[in-house]
């Protein structure tokens, strides 16, 4: 077995047991109220957490200027209540068009 | 009370669209994991079998990127179960969403992603987010792979695709997915900020996954328990 099997032999084991955890769990274990309050809280604030760190950063630095302005473009767009496809087309619009301009 | 719906969940045009809109984005981008592999020198074998049994495309990335760059299998090993520590706290968020008979919970759980997830919390009620849940999950599982295969098989085809902006695209289709709940959640508005502030302050001195991680002490600002 070569190392790059291993590799993903691992990747895959340790994801799916990760993703597993919450449905082996659900209806056997009764969370408290106040905790799943807190799971659905605490996937939108991993959410908004990948959303920032995606926008901005690049293998532990800066990103560029052109992501977070298009993804801006798409923050204004989705706050302004425009629909899905707009949005996510405006921020991919906006980025590419400032690097065809030469902004990185 | 059941409300009088125009449309079934599973048949709303909106969300199929919207869906079909990140499928073909994610496609896009397996397509170019596909082609990043192959070009760095992977067999084809290798970008496909990692998307189907890893699927995840962060993990997948960086995995590749550490073994190309000859960073050795257990750097791309941990640093890939790293990115991927998140899904535990995304499945048992969507547990109830995915259904409980065993294989809705078995395959389901090979579908929590970024995407899967945020599609699922921005709909109201259940049955929407169950069909919202398995529509996105199985819609970008199938779109995904194939762009990958495609990618590994035709190589460079579509050059750097960071031309055409995709990397901003998935951070404005998360900001579009959660800010229905930002709006309706003070708590909320509190918590995430808090929590992607610490996620940013400590991704240049901390290895990647682990600032989303931190996030989560965002928490504490979430507040007392509202009522119900």
């Amino acid at each position: 077995m070569s190392a790059t099997v291993a590799v993903i032999l691992a990747l895959a084991v340790g994801t799916y047991a990760f993703r597993l955890v919450g449905p082996v769990l659900h209806g056997r274990v009764v969370l408290p109220a106040r905790v799943r309050e807190l799971l659905s809280a605490g996937a939108v604030v991993l959410l908004v957490a990948l959303l920032a760190t995606g926008a901005l950063t690049e293998d532990g630095g800066f990103a560029g200027w052109a992501r977070p302005a298009g993804v801006s473009a798409g923050g204004i767009l989705a706050w302004s209540r425009a629909p899905f496809v707009v949005v996510v087309l405006g921020a991919a619009v906006t980025t590419a068009l400032l690097r065809a301009a030469g902004v990185a | 009370m059941r409300s009088v719906r125009r449309t079934s969940p599973v048949r709303d045009p909106e969300l199929l669209r919207d869906v079909a809109l990140v499928c073909l984005a994610s496609g896009v981008v397996g397509v170019s994991f596909g082609a990043i592999s192959v070009a760095g020198g992977l067999p084809v074998w290798v970008p496909v079998l990692m998307s189907l049994v890893v699927y995840a495309g962060s993990a997948q990335f960086s995995a590749v990127g550490i073994l190309l760059a000859g960073g050795g299998p257990v750097a791309a090993a941990v640093t890939g179960l790293l990115l991927n520590t998140r899904t535990a706290a995304f499945g048992l968020a969507v547990a109830e969403t995915i259904g409980r008979s065993w294989p809705a919970r078995l395959v389901g759980a090979h579908l929590v992603t970024d995407e899967t997830v945020a599609f699922a919390l921005a709909q109201t009620g259940p049955e929407r987010r169950r069909a919202a849940f398995w529509l996105s999950g199985v819609g970008m599982f199938a779109v995904w792979n194939a762009g990958v295969l495609a990618g590994a098989l035709a190589g460079g085809a579509l050059g750097d695709t960071a031309r055409y902006g995709l990397d901003a695209a998935f951070p404005a289709v998360l900001a579009a997915l959660v800010l229905p709940a930002l709006r309706q959640d003070a708590g909320l508005r509190r918590a995430a900020p808090a929590g992607a502030a610490v996620a940013l302050a400590v991704t240049p001195a901390v290895p990647a996954g682990v600032p989303v991680l931190l996030a989560l002490t965002g928490l504490f600002a979430y507040g007392r328990r509202r009522p119900a």
